[in-house]
């Protein structure tokens, strides 16, 4: 079958602005969204739910939280491990303060509370730009990181400094604590990360998302033709933090369950996140899921395949890693800062072409 | 003094109405560069008002400070017949005020169609939560919406590069772009800033046609900075011609071209 939007004619302007403008891309996405919500939960086992699908979905969150800042609205952040870190234990003073209360709506209040927070360590950008900026955010991590550290209130009081997450159920099944099954975690995460590139997808194609990109373009020419641009930065940070922090609350409670969060949260993640959405693809939301996808499976397939199948030491594979990743993001700096999103559309422009390029 | 009631018709049959915006002794400095010094000029509904002048005259300038991008150390500005208060950018923007610039400002990241889309920023006031759900107020809206920009996208004959990024464009393309957005605001008043700079004869033509066309259309009021000056004469109802930061010169074509003191700065006599 031909790729291709032959006899696929657009009657109406809702058509045109749909997510799949393609029929196949679509039913693709149909297809895909079927399998993950009917097929894989049965499918699914410990190793698989751990190591790959819950980092991925939570991973994704992330990085279309970052890459509505970055990508979309042009404000460099380093502060992202940091604004999880602010998801993480917002949850879990909820879920300790209101056990009543439902975790779903914890990890969306979380998300709430982490918007503010980012929308407030978002002022300077109305002032400062690039590198000063990435510097403010930088300081917002450490500060984060140290706050969540050093006062007990935060971290109940507990000893160890450490936050646990108590068991929670949804629906009478645990979706957090030990006892949690892989199929639970991963349900109750895949909700959360379609809910949330739906809710990017939206506003990225709307108003919103072309106030951001005005101003990430051109923040003179945006305010002249009449951007707020105020408003607009400090909306991309709060839906940016919204994100980040839902990212962040599902990362501590469902995913690691137990966490430290110089460990956790450090500077290491908020750079992660970001390669992911160099990788993957600036303002793309696609991009986002791929950037998430690359670095996520990267590690288990060079420990798969270099550790488990050629029987390489374990320090090597992952000095390879750091050397991959550091080379691809120097390659996409440099040669396509739209990232696998941008080589995926340029398939698929040739394969829409095909058989016939000219 | 205001006089909004009073108005006539042109010559080809245009319809002009009473002053929708006054400039009253207008002063703006930078540091020790007077850039205009103590201008006034009225600008009418429905009219084409150009403003020319040698290079550095503070044409730019005036343009930014009837946009709000610069705020003048003296005088006043009059809109729709109140005193403007001092402004951000953005909210003149928002009283219907839109423009292009001398050097195109497009959103070089964004498609054609966002671009001009970014222009009904006045028009699109959903809020951020209706947006996060599309369905419903925010897609009727993005619906209306598009269907008027369609028709400016048509009337300016860029329909083939509709789904363009903007980078991608040659030079011609992209002011028309960028008069498309401007004019997606359905603005009180336009502002063009050289609209034809750059151009070869065959574009300034086709622009010349565009900039009539749209204030016959729509009786849009224009403002016009141009230097070439058979378009001048050929576009505009009056006149203000600027030397150094001053007036020297406001009138019909005919009277600014029969003007002394302007035909001694075009033609580069030395001041004293
Ligand atoms: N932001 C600024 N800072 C300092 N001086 C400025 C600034 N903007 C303009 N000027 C000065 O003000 C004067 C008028 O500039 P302006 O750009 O308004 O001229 P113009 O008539 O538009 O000229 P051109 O035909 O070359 O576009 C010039 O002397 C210019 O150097
Ligand atoms: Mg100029």
């Amino acid at each position: 079958m031909f790729y291709r939007e032959a006899g696929d004619f657009k009657t109406s302007y809702v058509d045109d602005s749909q997510t799949f403008p393609i029929r196949v891309d679509r039913y693709g996405y149909y297809a895909l969204l079927a399998v993950a919500f009917g097929v894989l939960p049965f499918l699914v086992n410990d190793y698989w739910v751990n190591a790959v699908l819950l980092p991925f979905l939570i991973y994704a969150i992330a990085a279309i939280g970052l890459n509505i800042l970055v990508g979309y609205c042009g404000q460099v952040s380093l502060g992202t491990g940091g604004f999880m870190a602010v998801g993480a234990y917002a949850c879990y003073k909820l879920m300790t303060g209101f056990p009543e209360i439902n975790i779903f709506f914890h990890v969306i209040l979380s998300g709430g509370i982490t918007a503010a927070v980012c929308v407030l360590f978002g002022l300077p950008s109305l002032r400062i730009k690039g590198f000063y900026l990435a510097v403010a955010t930088l300081a917002a991590q450490f500060f984060l990181v140290w706050l969540f550290n050093r006062v007990g209130w935060f971290y109940n009081y507990s000893a160890s400094g450490q936050i646990n997450a108590p068991e929670r159920t949804v629906f009478g099944i645990a979706v957090t604590g030990a006892q949690n099954p892989p199929w639970a975690a991963y349900l109750f995460c895949l909700v959360f990360t379609v809910g949330c590139a739906l809710i990017a997808r939206n506003l990225t194609r709307g108003m919103a998302g072309r106030k951001w990109m005005a101003i990430r373009d051109m923040d003179i020419a945006a305010e002249i033709i009449g951007v707020n641009p105020l408003k607009a930065k400090l909306t991309a940070f709060a839906v940016s933090g919204f994100f980040v922090g839902i990212a962040g609350a599902l990362f501590f409670s469902v995913y690691l369950g137990a966490i430290e969060v110089g460990e956790a949260f450090g500077i290491n993640k908020s750079f992660l996140v970001l390669f992911m959405v160099i990788i993957g693809g600036l303002g793309s939301i696609f991009g986002s899921f791929a950037g998430a996808a690359f670095l996520v499976l990267l590690p288990v397939f060079l420990k798969n395949v270099l550790v488990g199948g050629l029987g390489w030491p374990t320090d090597l594979a992952a000095h390879l890693e750091f050397m991959i990743v550091g080379a691809l993001i120097l390659i996409f700096l440099i040669a396509e800062p739209h990232g696998l999103a941008q080589l995926w559309r340029v398939t698929k422009e040739k394969l829409r072409l095909w058989p016939f390029p000219h | 003094m205001l006089d909004a009631s009073e108005g006539h018709v042109t010559a080809d049959g245009r319809k002009i109405g009473g002053v929708v915006m006054e400039m009253r002794n207008i002063t703006l400095r930078f540091g020790g560069v007077v850039a205009i010094k103590d201008i006034s000029f009225d600008i009418r509904e429905g009219e084409i008002r150009a403003i020319i002048g040698p290079n550095g005259a503070g044409k730019s300038s005036m343009l930014n400070v009837i946009s709000g991008f610069y705020n003048p150390q003296e005088g006043e500005v009059w809109y729709k017949g109140q005193k403007r208060p001092p402004m951000k950018p953005y909210q003149v923007a928002q009283q219907g005020i839109a423009r292009t610039f001398q050097n195109i400002a497009l959103f070089e990241g964004m498609s054609v169609l966002d671009n001009v889309m970014t222009g009904r920023i006045r028009q699109m006031k959903t809020g951020l939560l209706a947006q996060a759900l599309w369905k419903g107020r925010a897609e009727a809206e993005e619906v209306a919406n598009r269907a008027a920009v369609e028709k400016i996208i048509d009337f300016l004959e860029i329909q083939h590069i509709r789904k363009t990024p903007v980078s991608r464009l040659p030079y011609g393309l992209k002011k028309r772009v960028e008069l498309a957005r401007a004019l997606a605001a359905e603005p009180s008043i336009l502002l063009l800033d050289e609209p034809m700079a750059g151009m070869n004869v065959e574009e300034k033509e086709d622009m010349s046609r565009f900039i009539l066309d749209v204030n016959d259309e729509f009786g849009t009021t224009t403002v016009l900075i141009e230097h070439d000056m058979g378009v001048v004469m050929d576009l505009s109802d009056r006149v203000v011609v600027m030397d150094y930061g001053k007036k020297i010169g406001d009138g019909t074509p005919e009277e600014v071209r029969s003007n002394q003191a302007v035909i001694d700065a075009y033609l580069g006599v030395a001041h004293d």
